[in-house]
């Protein structure tokens, strides 16, 4: 069912796929205006707040396949921007508001730590906006919206990542980086709608693949189809395009590195599936060829690459981000076996893998404030010191294997249930090989904090505050909850991956 | 492919050859201030393609007749790619000047711009980095 909504709705309801977006976005200058830490650290947290209660509430509305279309200004689509929210995106907003909400208590020490006071408000104020970006990314179903949003969000995550050069002047060079490669990035996904709209003359997502049902043999838009994958591609970190996110997961400062981790990435393959499934035809033989030729030999050498290159880490946080990229992977292999149950497996893992790590990086962000680094060699003995802290990392760790009982247990499972439902018992085995490398870097970050005899001045180390304690162990608690507890996440992929298939629920 | 087609995309081409001159300077420069120019004439580059797009054969300037009376018979351009432009022109130099205010940081930090001097400095602390922190991996990282 078909939900409309423009400026006249009459209630509040109707108004809230705008207003979860407008909400963090109004706070962000208010953050400057105010101009004090503590009132910017507390509108951040209601902001994001209110977004994720909006959130939640459009997700309990589109569960059953609904779709809710919300019009800018009243300007009735394809002309006007739409906000078309469906299962898909709305489980994409309820993952990213969530986090953000659960990753702000733990920022205020965290940031008290790494960032001088004087920045603290531009700080907040950088992350509503990033918060904002991928939001709209998420909730648009405007082409060009999508662009302006992703600038939004990528402007403002190359200021939170240059924020981390007060401890190490890297910090810098990689948010350079990330910027040359995701100004072209964003560039190439310009010149690819720019071909779209060539070719149809609309920039509605919806109404784009209604008028590219039978436009196959098109140039165009084979040519536009290029463009986006490989735009959208670099700010995803799909394997060859990945080499930013080391870097910048490392440098930047660790609440920064969290909520990237979680979110940034995610939000750009959720937009990849958005034009792969909905906008394009998955029947199209030039996606096909994409997918099986392209984007599946990619994935698995994403995954066994990756990993491998994360075991000879010395520095947790450089670790994980080499593990992101593998996991990534995964997700990408989802896509490209472009069925129904490969796609579900890929938005589960989208959730799982968001908390996993997240759950990790939070962990990092711990040891990087009390011992002042994430160097492995500065860990030892730590798992005694700071023993919650510590077992959350094990129970991440745990859930990024994919060990029983925990989240990162389902989506492999998932994702290998439907490789073998392709045929490719080949690439199962190598899936639960891959996974055995991730025992290796985890088990090797175990025993540096569990099994090592710690340093003189590690012992001194206590526990890390509360505020930073009580995030981590939520979201360990979820790590678990949603291992044990599936119901609700495999049936909530199964609509969302309906609904990509079925172009947004027309 | 007749002289005239070549002739009648000028504007196409022109975005190709422009597109192709910044992307191989972001890619090819090694002074950070130099990519930045790159990187903007491959964005002006696409801002030249969009407003190709909104050209309609024979149309004119897309604004109203002060009076409101609208003769069907006038073919006007399509002026929906000229605002999307604008706003990507408003990003674009949000970009450009956040890449520069890095690069001052950088200079400030590195006392250098050069890709080159910059990967040497950073490679040289990765390796005193490697040295002290990964002696359980054999000095490596």
């Amino acid at each position: 069912m078909l939900h409309v909504a423009g400026v006249s709705g009459l209630t509040i309801i109707d108004q809230l796929p705008m207003l979860t977006i407008v909400v963090p976005m109004l706070a962000a200058p208010l953050c400057v205006l105010f101009g004090n830490r503590h009132i910017a650290w507390l509108l951040a947290f209601l902001a994001s707040v209110f977004s994720f209660l909006f959130a939640t509430h459009m997700l309990l509305q589109v569960m059953d396949g609904d779709v809710l279309s919300y019009h800018m200004g009243g300007w009735e689509p394809p002309l006007g921007i739409e906000y078309r929210i469906d299962a898909a995106n709305a489980f994409m907003l309820f993952l990213i508001s969530g986090i953000s909400t659960i990753v702000l208590p733990y920022a205020r020490r965290s940031v008290a730590h790494e960032i001088k006071k004087v920045s603290h408000t531009l700080f907040y104020c950088c992350y509503l906006l990033c918060f904002t970006g991928l939001l709209g990314v998420v909730a648009t179903g405007d082409a060009f919206n999508i662009f302006v949003f992703l600038e939004i969000s990528s402007l403002s995550t190359y200021v939170l990542i240059a924020m981390g050069a007060e401890r190490d002047r890297r910090a810098l060079t990689s948010a350079y980086d990330y910027l040359i490669l995701g100004t072209i990035g964003a560039t190439f996904f310009v010149i690819g709608i720019g071909f779209l709209y060539m070719a149809t003359g609309t920039l509605n997502l919806a109404d784009l693949s209604v008028r590219m049902a039978n436009m196959e043999g098109n140039r165009t838009i084979q040519a536009a189809f290029a463009f986006i994958i490989v735009g959208m591609g670099l700010k995803a970190a799909i394997y060859p395009l990945h080499l930013w996110l080391p870097g910048a997961y490392t440098y930047a400062p660790s609440v920064v590195t969290t909520f990237l981790a979680a979110t940034a990435t995610k939000a750009a393959i959720y937009v990849l599936m958005r034009f792969m499934f909905s906008v394009y035809q998955p029947d199209f033989v030039f996606e096909l060829h994409t997918l099986t030729w392209i984007i599946m030999p990619l994935a698995i050498l994403a995954i066994f690459a990756a990993s491998l290159i994360a075991i000879f880490q010395t520095d947790l946080k450089r670790l994980l981000a080499y593990s992101s990229v593998a996991q990534i992977g995964y997700m990408m292999l989802g896509i490209g076996l472009a069925s129904k149950s490969s796609l579900s497996a890929t938005i589960v893992h989208l959730f799982n893998h968001g908390i996993t790590k997240a759950v990790l990086f939070m962990v990092v962000g711990a040891y990087v404030m009390r011992a002042g680094s994430s160097f492995a060699n500065n860990l030892n003995g730590l798992g005694k010191q700071l023993p919650w802290t510590s077992a959350a990392f094990v129970i991440g760790g745990l859930s990024l294997i994919g060990v029983p009982g925990t989240a990162g247990f389902i989506s492999k499972w998932m994702l290998i249930q439907s490789v073998l439902e392709a045929d490719l018992w080949w690439l199962a085995i190598m899936l639960v090989i891959s996974s055995l490398l991730a025992v290796i870097y985890i088990w090797k970050t175990v025993e540096v904090l569990y099994l090592k005899e710690p340093d003189v001045s590690t012992l001194a180390m206590k526990e890390v505050p509360l505020s930073m304690l009580l995030p981590i162990w939520i979201l360990a608690i979820a790590c678990i909850y949603f291992g044990l507890n599936t119901e609700w996440t495999l049936s909530m992929a199964d609509v969302a991956a309906e609904g990509l298939l079925n172009g947004g629920g027309k | 492919m007749n002289m005239e087609f070549i002739l009648g995309h000028m504007n196409y081409w022109l975005f190709i050859i422009l597109m192709m001159i910044g992307f191989y300077i972001v890619v090819a420069r090694g002074n950070y201030i130099k990519k930045i120019v790159g990187l903007n004439v491959f964005q002006a580059s696409v801002f030249m393609f969009y407003i190709s797009i909104g050209k309609v054969e024979g149309g004119t300037a897309p604004i109203f007749p002060i009076d409101m009376n609208i003769d069907p018979q006038v073919i006007y351009s399509n002026p929906l790619p000229h605002v999307l432009i604008l706003t990507a022109i408003v990003v674009g130099v949000a970009t450009t000047s956040l890449g520069l205010a890095l690069i001052v940081r950088i200079r400030e930090e590195y006392g250098t711009i050069e890709e080159d001097d910059i990967l040497e400095i950073d490679s040289a602390a990765q390796v005193s980095e490697n040295r002290k922190e990964g002696a359980s991996m054999g000095g490596r990282a």
